[in-house]
Parts: structure tokens; sequence; C-alpha cells
């Protein structure tokens, strides 16, 4: 444990304050990256980190933003070490503010170690490639964008969509199966409303899940700026459950793009020029920082699998928010305005989604032999239906040939049936497979060429039918 | 002279130095209390800017500033095979069992080991003149790769002593030549090139197992091509695939500024799957280097440098070598944010204008040459870059630039994705400049015919892009027979042959012959179709077809002894064919 008394040395001068960053005289032993508390004239203390320490200077980012800083009463304590965050095991069952502080009127934890918000590279040689298939119960994710522990799968969503909804529902359901381990969700809720932290806290109790939650709110109303810090304390605790606890971890963090918008924010403030529409050329490197802190290592039992949510303005896909993390994540879940407004929940727009890492995570002694063939089929047919769907908006139905028609179908029903599901509906995966093949049983078989044939002979319904 | 400096100003991966003349720029620097590696990329009076590799949280001003009176250079010798390094080649096992499976800065290891002891075997007398890159022996590094050690580029004169064969390290002298000892280990600094004798045009196709490769836009040994493509579209999985099967004599792997887990799929994958060619594990040909995006920004241009130095060490010994980079964005980002907080005038986008001169230094590396050093032998390294542009917008700076320095491109495209469509390499704005190049060793070797098949199968899908405008306002029912017929046949070729499922236990690699015989039976099909229908045949009984679904199932035929399928299959559809024909004339 440090003692950081030692290294704690105050400053007298501060030159400027700007947005949220003071720049402050020069001083002797400052490190780069370390934090610092400001002390306000009012008797208020600020944390604040160095981002930048010269001979003439030193420039400071405040949590929290400098509004009430007075040049002349306010002092700078410098603590001589990054943010660190108590970190221990009975944070289980406890909220905390974005920087750590409890906020349920519970005592402080007692903490088994502090250590760096920042955390530390993985390296890349001791990652063991993420395999195990997760459960989640809702067809259009296990079908055909399976998620594997130590994934980095987000959601992207639009204003309005039922993400909260779709993660409230994934937390409740999902399991490895045919194994008890220990489990943890460590959630962060960035710069959202009270209801809807509100929302995911009252889920986690009402499904018994809160003694297994650790929570880090930042609400619409917390400072701005502690938005930076709140995804980075919220994977600290979940690596710490992960690699020193043994605990399987699903870390949700949501909204994103409120990290974003703050990045971006403070990037103004530093006057730093800006990349695409005003974000920070380096927000791919920030955001790596933050999803890359999943996985899965050799030697440990634990892992972290996270699933960030965030919402795309104006339901734009190349919007640097959603591009970005696209960029780093191992795929993306995507919600369709068009399907929720057709009344389908959950609304997933197949054909923009992705799971990268599904393809160690299914099939034989995983999920079934059948697996990716019917995942294949199944996109294409519907990709193929979508197509036709819209050549019918043109040309009419009629000027299409029988083939096509029967693609239409299959692309209607496949909305309803397969993608839309009920959000207390829990389907294994062999429910999903089953009724994949009840579907891909409208079309001819000769279209069926991505399953194998053997296949067909064992699941496509005509042949199971008889052999019953 | 080692020059002393202490930190004057610390932002990110940048620290100025004051107190530092006499450092030279691209010296490498040891910075702060735990020797952070860094490199000067400045020098202003009596001050140094620094780019620094590691993470520099916690320096201070007034921290030590200590010269190395070197640049950064590479380890070269036995022991590079089956390596994984970080950017700035540090070996990442090592590290691992140094510090744990999390990073921590500071830590050194030698990139190569010294310990080791190596078979080697001489090649050289005593006596013998020497000039620079000559053999002077080799160590047989893997079952798979016979490492030839050669006199480094700046040795010339007579041995004057050889060891007998027999085990030594890389630190052991194995030679005296003029009075200088020799040893296996090498080092070259990453940022200069290795000199050759000759640069030769590219003359052989890469094969790389891929079709729409191969086929049609073939790479060539000693070339440059890059895969720009929006996330999610497939570059990655198309480079693995790349250095996995191409016909290459080594293979290396540069991930840079991209996933953990990728990197880890990777290394599992190498250690797993087998070369077709050998029967030994890909891994005993691979050399890997990792900076993933959470690793030090800095290192991630050190890291694309570091793989084409190893890359042109191993040509340099008559070597087909193939290198990729995932991805050269990352690696231009980095240089953006440098450049930022050097406050340099930024160019397009906030990239310093050097972006398109950086990146051309880089694929110049590639080439087909004839190395320095007796024996006489050529060796080539292909270099492939993968190219992210936001939002899939191939307008960006990045993506320009890239492609006024490759001669083959291979565009991603995000709606081939979404449908799909793998590797979705846009038919239409792909190109290979390297046609020409590979034309009669296809004809001599796999097909005589090639040429003409792969311009008759561009032309359907090129008349396939026009049509469909056309069947946008009017539906497909209402073309001309022979238009529909042409419908027919690109689909085939885009699904039954185009299309490549990258973890199909099979179809993963596709020999050239194959994909030729592949081709040959879609257009059969296609021309005894042209005939039919002016026979009177209706392209909706084409579509009934049982050939069709056979085609289908082509890429599932085994990669050895195919070809009686594919006859069997020509007359299969041949004959099918004839009988269409007969009823429709019974008929009337
Ligand atoms: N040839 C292929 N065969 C089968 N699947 C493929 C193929 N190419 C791509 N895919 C699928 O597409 C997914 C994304 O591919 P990949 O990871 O290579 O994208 P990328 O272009 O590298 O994206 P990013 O820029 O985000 O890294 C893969 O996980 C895989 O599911
Ligand atoms: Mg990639």
């Amino acid at each position: 444990m440090p003692s950081p008394s030692l290294a704690i040395r105050e400053s007298p001068g501060l030159y400027k304050a700007q947005g949220s960053l003071i720049i402050a005289e020069p001083m002797k032993g400052v490190s780069y990256g370390e934090v610092v508390e400001v002390l306000l004239g009012t008797g208020d203390t600020r944390l604040g980190q160095v981002i930048d320490v010269g001979k003439d200077a030193v420039v400071i980012q405040v949590f929290g933003g400098v509004s009430e800083v007075d040049m002349h009463y306010s002092r700078i304590r410098y603590r001589g070490e990054a943010l660190k965050l108590p970190v221990g095991i009975d944070m289980l069952g406890r909220i905390f503010d974005g920087l750590g502080r409890p906020i349920d009127g519970g005592p402080p934890i007692v903490p088994e170690d502090y250590q760096d918000i920042n955390g530390s590279p993985l390296n890349p040689a001791s990652r063991l490639p993420p395999s195990e298939f997760i459960e989640t119960g809702i067809s259009a994710i296990d079908g055909l964008n399976s998620l594997v522990r130590g994934q980095k799968l987000p959601i992207f969503s639009g204003s309005g969509l039922p993400h909260n909804r779709i993660a409230a529902q994934i937390v409740r359901q999902a399991r490895v199966r045919g194994k008890e381990e220990k489990f943890a969700i460590v959630f962060a809720a960035i710069g959202v409303s009270y209801d809807d932290a509100m929302f995911f806290i009252e889920n986690f109790k009402r499904y018994g899940a809160l003694e297994n939650t650790v929570a880090f709110i930042n609400t619409a109303d917390s400072p701005v700026i502690e938005r930076i810090a709140v995804p980075r304390v919220a994977l600290t605790a979940a690596e710490y459950l992960a690699w020193n606890h043994d605990m399987h971890v699903l870390a949700i963090l949501t909204d994103m793009t409120n990290y974003c918008e703050a990045l971006r924010e403070l990037s103004a403030a530093r006057e730093e020029v800006p990349s695409r529409r005003g974000y920070p050329g380096y927000m791919y490197t920030d955001l790596a920082t933050i999803y890359e802190r999943a996985g899965r290592v050799a030697g440990k039992k634990g892992s972290v699998t996270q699933m960030p949510i965030l919402t795309m303005p104006d339901d734009d896909i190349t919007h640097p928010i959603p591009d970005l993390t696209g960029y780093i994540t191992e795929g993306q879940l995507v919600l369709s305005r068009q399907l929720w407004l057709k009344g389908i929940y959950p609304p997933f727009d197949i054909l923009m989604s992705l799971s990268r890492l599904m393809k160690d995570g299914i099939g034989e002694g995983k999920t079934r032999e059948d697996h990716r063939g019917v995942f294949m089929q199944l996109y294409s047919a519907y990709a193929e239906g979508v197509k036709l769907r819209e050549l019918a908006v043109v040309v009419g139905t009629e000027a299409l040939s029988p083939r096509d028609k029967k693609y239409l179908e299959f692309a209607d029903r496949f909305e309803k049936e397969f993608i839309g599901q009920g959000e207390y509906e829990r389907r294994t995966i062999e429910e999903t497979l089953d009724l994949g093949w009840e579907l891909l049983a409208i079309l001819p078989e000769d279209e069926l060429k991505h399953v194998k044939e053997e296949h067909i002979k064992k699941y496509h319904p005509k042949y199971r039918k008889k052999k019953s | 002279m080692v020059v002393r400096g202490r930190v004057y100003r610390v932002s990110g991966p940048l620290v100025i130095a004051e107190n530092m003349r006499g450092s030279k720029v691209y010296e490498v620097v040891e910075v702060g209390p735990e020797r952070l590696i860094g490199e000067i990329i400045g020098v202003e009076g009596d001050k140094a800017i620094i780019q620094v590799y590691e993470d520099t949280t916690g320096l201070r001003v007034g921290d030590n500033v200590v010269g190395t009176g070197y640049p950064l250079a590479a380890e070269l010798g036995p022991g590079l095979i089956g390596s994984i390094y970080d950017g700035i080649q540090r070996p990442l096992p090592i590290l691992e069992e140094l510090v744990g499976f999390f990073i921590k800065k500071g830590v050194k290891a030698a990139p190569l080991p010294r310990d080791k002891k190596w078979h080697f075997i001489p090649l050289v007398r005593k006596g013998d003149k020497i000039e620079p890159n000559d053999y002077i022996g080799y160590v047989q590094e893997t079952e798979t790769v016979k490492h030839y050690i050669m006199a480094p580029p700046n040795v010339h004169g007579v041995i004057e002593d050889i060891v007998p064969e027999g085990d030594y390290t890389i630190t052991d002298p194995i030679a005296r030549i003029d009075g200088k000892e020799l040893v296996m280990l090498q080092k070259w600094p990453v940022r200069k090139p290795r000199p050759y004798k000759e640069k030769l045009e590219p003359t052989e196709p890469l094969i790389t197992g891929q079709r729409v490769i191969d086929f049609f836009f073939p790479l060539a040994k000693g070339g440059k091509a890059a895969i720009p493509g929006g996330f999610g579209t497939g570059k990655t999985v198309t480079l693995q695939q790349l250095t996995k099967w191409s016909h290459v004599d080594i293979a290396i792997y540069v991930g840079c500024g991209e996933r953990g887990n990728e990197m880890a799929d990777a290394l599992h994958s190498f250690r797993k799957l087998v070369d077709p060619r050998t029967g030994k594990p890909l891994v005993e040909r691979s050399v890997f280097i990792a900076n993933t995006s959470n690793m030090p920004v800095a290192a991630r241009e050190t890291s694309i440098f570091l793989g084409a130095t190893i890359g042109e060490y191993f040509r340099d010994m008559g070597y087909h070598i193939l290198m990729v980079a995932d991805s050269t964005s990352r690696w231009a980002e980095a240089m953006r944010e440098i450049s930022g907080r050097l406050e340099e005038l930024p160019g397009e986008e906030g990239y310093p204008a050097y972006l398109g001169s950086r990146l051309a230094s880089f694929y110049e590396r590639s080439g087909h040459v004839v190395t320095l050093g007796k024996p006489e032998r050529r060796g080539s390294l292909t270099i492939i870059g993968a190219v992210s542009p936001p939002g899939a917008d191939f307008s960006e700076p990045v993506t320009q630039s890239t492609l006024r320095i490759v001669r083959a491109l291979y565009a991603l495209d995000v709606n081939l994705a979404y449908r799909r469509h793998y590797p979705a390499i846009n038919w239409l704005t792909s190109y290979s400049l390297y046609v020409d190049n590979v034309t009669s060793w296809w004809h001599k070797n796999i097909d005589p015919e090639w040429r003409s098949l792969r311009e008759k199968a561009l032309a359907i899908l090129q008349k396939e892009a026009e049509l469909e405008e056309l069947v946008r306002l009017v539906g497909a029912e209402a073309l001309p027979e022979e238009d529909k017929l042409v419908l027919e046949v690109a689909r085939m070729i885009r699904e039954d042959f185009l299309q490549q499922n990258a973890f199909h236990e099979i179809d993963t690699y596709c020999p050239p012959r194959k994909a030729s015989m592949m081709m040959r039976a879609i257009l059969l099909f296609y021309d005894l179709g042209l005939e039919a229908i002016q026979r009177g045949v209706t392209v909706e009984k084409i579509r009934e077809m049982k050939s069709r679904a056979r085609i289908a199932r082509m890429k599932e035929i085994p990669n050895k002894g195919f070809e009686p399928y594919f006859e069997e299959l020509y007359k299969f559809i041949r004959d099918e064919y004839s009988k269409l024909i007969e009823e429709v004339h019974v008929y009337a």
C-alpha cells in the first residue's frame, strides 16, 4: 500500500485557469501524469491530473472544471502518483461515483490494493484467444453474432432505441452452459440520465444480480470531465476482480458517446488541432486504451468481457464515435430504427451487425455442428430478401420470379420470428438453430449452398419429419 | 562521447531534453530513472526532441537523459523465426517471464537469445575473399528455414580464421576477416534500407491461394499492395490468409495499432496450422511484431520499419518474403500525434506534410532484387499494408497517399461485407498492375488461357454492373434472354468463385490450377448457355439445371487430385445442355 503523504507537495502559484485546465507555476519534482488536488478558496477540493510538465509551467486538467478556481486563494497539492482506485472484493454490491467514491450511503470499502486507473497494456503474447460461447438467450446474438468470453462487443444504438432493455436482458440471461463459475458485472454509467442509471440498478436488484455488481455512476449532471475517468475506473475494478479473484466479469459501459463528447471538449480546451468533426486525432488510441482492457490470459481463470453501449449521432454509423469504436472492438451489434418502428424487439440490424470472434466460439462441441452453415445461410438469404424487397418497391412484386418471392417471404418471417422475441424470452442455442432451419425451409433446397449436405439431411425439417 | 542531458518538458510520448549538445537525430536515448527507450527526432540548439517508446507517466523535469550513440537498430540472426516482438523488438514472451502478463515500462530483454547454441556449418574456408553479404555458413534454424550467416553489409576482406562445424551462440566468434571478429549476430538500423545489387521488375506471381487475388488481381513477388477498407470489411482476415497460405519462404506479420485478441489468434493459429508445402507448422517460417493499439503510440512507427528490416535481411539470403502491416493508418495516426505535439504545420486532416514520403519510404523497401554477395542469388520482399479510412471514405489522406505508391489495390467494400461476400474485395474498383508481369508465368505453369479467361470473367461482371441499373428500373424478367444469362453467370462468378470462406477447412486455400478449372466450368456453362438460348432454350430452363448446384459445390473439392472431378463436371454440363436443346426440338 502506498504512503502518499511523503510525496505530497504544494505549489503556491497559478498562472491561468480556463475551461478545465489550470496552468501552474513550475515546481521541482512534478511528474507527468500525476494526480493533484486543487484546494479551492472555499475549502472544497477538486481532483486533477498533470497533462504537460515543463520547466516553464505545469498544465493540469481538472476533473469538475475550473469555474470556481480562484487564482489567488487556490492551491495545488501534488500527490506524487497517478490516479489510483482502491480495490477489493467488497466492492461487489456497491455503488460508486465516477471516481470510485461510494454514493450508496455505505462505508468506504476495505481496500486490498490501490491500482492505477489507466491500467497497463496486456502482453499480446500472454493472451488466450477468446473461444467460450456465452449464451445470451437472444437468437439474433447467439445464432448470428455470438458473443464469447473475453470479447468486446458494443451495441450501436440510436436515441430512443431500446438498448438499455437489451443490455438488461443480456445481463439477466447470459450464461456459459454447463458451468458454475464466479461471475460479476461491472457497470459504468457515463453521463446518462439518472433514470437510465436507475433502470439498470433496479434491474440488477430485481433479479438478484446486485450483489454481484459493482456500479460506477456518473450521471448527466455530474462534472463532464469526470467522464474521462469513469470507464477507466470501472475497468480497473473489472480487471481486479478478473485477475485477482478469478471472476468472469461482464463490463457494461454506457454511453460511450458521452465519453467521446467529453474528450472532444477537453481537446478543445487544450486548443489541439482537431481531426474529423472536431474530435481529437488521438481518439482512436484513447478509446483503444479503454476497449482493449478485455480478454483472457494464459494461466488465469477469470476474464473480462466488455459490452460498451453508444448512441450514434443521427443514426450515422460513419460518425467518428461508432466508426472508431468499430475499428477497435471485435464486432458490433447495431440496432435498427426501421425494425423498431415495425414493432420488432430486439431490433437488431442483422446485416450491419457482426461478431468477429464468433468463429472460435461455435460449432461442434461448443454450440452445434451446423451452426456456422446455418448462420451463413440465414445471413445471405436475409440479405437477398432485403435486396429483393427494395427491388419490389420499384418494379412491383409481380415482376419478381417465384424464387424471389420465396426470399421475400423468408425475410419477413425472419424478422418477425427469428430476430423478434420477447424481452423475457430465453431461447437455447438449439432452439435458435432449429428456428433457423424452419425458416430456411421456406427456400428451395438447392438455394441452401452454405450448409453442408449432411446437415441438410440431419436438420432440415423436411427430412427430420420423415425420420420421426 | 556519451551525451547526458536532462528532461526539460514532457507532453505525452514527447520529451524535450536540454543540455543535449552533441546528440544526433535518430540517436537512441534512455530517459528517466527507468531508462525508457526513446529516439531523438529533432535537435534545436542544446535541446533534443525525443519520442519515447514507452509510457512517460512519472517522468519529471530534471530527470536524466542519456545518449547511446547509436540509431535504433534491429538485431538480426538465428532466433528470429517464430519470435514475437513489440515495436522496438522486445521479445514479448520474455517480457512475460520477467514482469507478468501486463507490459511494464523500462523492462529490457535481448531480442535474440544469447545463451542458445546453434549448430553452425561453415561454407567458406581460410583464405577465401569475402564481400558484403557473402554466405559464411548456415544454421538450420527450423526444419524449414536454413538461416544463412552472411558477412554484414560493411564487411569485406580475407578469411583469416573460420570455426569448424559445431554449436555456437550468436555472440561467439565464428570467423575473423582482416583482423575483425565476426559473430552470427548482426545489427542494422531500422530506418535504413539494406543494400542490394539490383532491383528487378517482378516476374513471378506471389500465389496466395485466394482466388480473387491470384486469378483476377495477381500480386507479384517483390510487389507492393494495399488493402483499404472500413471497419469489419476483412483487412485483418485477408492479411492473415496471405501470411498463412502465400508461397513464400518467410512471412512477417506486423500488427501495428490493432487488437490484442487478433494477435493472440494469429499466434495460436500459426502454431496449429500446417504449411501445406512443407508439412510443418506455419510458425516455423514466421515472425510476429505486435504493437497493439493500447501499447505506446510512438512504437507503432518503429514496428513497421522493424518488420521491413527483418524482411530485407531474409531477402538478402535469397528468400522470398512477405510482410504485411495491419494497419498503416494507425501508424500514420501515430505520426500525426507526434507531429501535432511538435506543433508542426498540419497538412490535410492534421497529418504532417511528409505523410506521403514517409509512407513511400516504407513501401519502397519491397522489391525483387539481385542481392549483394556470393553465391549470386535473387530474393524478394513483398509488402502489403492495410489502410483503415475513417468512415470507409477512401478520399482521406492516408488512402490517397498510399494509392500513389502501391501497384496493386484490393479495395474492400462495406456493402459486400454487409452481404457477407468474403473476401469483400470489390472486383470493379480493385486492380493489379502486375497482370502483364505474371502472364507468361501463368500461361506456362497453370493455364495457357489464363488471360482470356480472366478478361472474359471480368467482362461478365462489368456487364452485370451495367445491367443492374436497368434491373432496378424494369426488373430482371424484362431483360433479353442473353442478358438474363449474364446475370445468372455473374452471380455464379461472385458466389461460386469469388466468395471464399477463410474459415472453411478446404476453401481457405485454393491452388491456382483449381481456380482456373473452376473458372473454366463457369465459363463453359456460360458459352453453352448462349448457344442454347440461340437454339430456343429459355433462361428459366437453364436456371433449373442441376449443373448449377454442382458448380456451387466446386470449392469444396479437395485441393489434391481434383482434375478428374472437373473433367467429369465439364462433361456433365455439356450433357445437360444437350438434353435441354433436344427437349426444345422435340417439342417444336
Ligand atoms: N475471407 C473471409 N472469410 C470469412 N469471413 C471473413 C472473411 N473476411 C472477413 N470475414 C469476416 O469479417 C470479419 C471482419 O474481418 P476483419 O477483422 O478482417 O476486418 P478488418 O477490416 O480488419 O476490420 P478492422 O479495421 O476493424 O480491423 C471477420 O471477423 C470475419 O467474420
Ligand atoms: Mg483488422
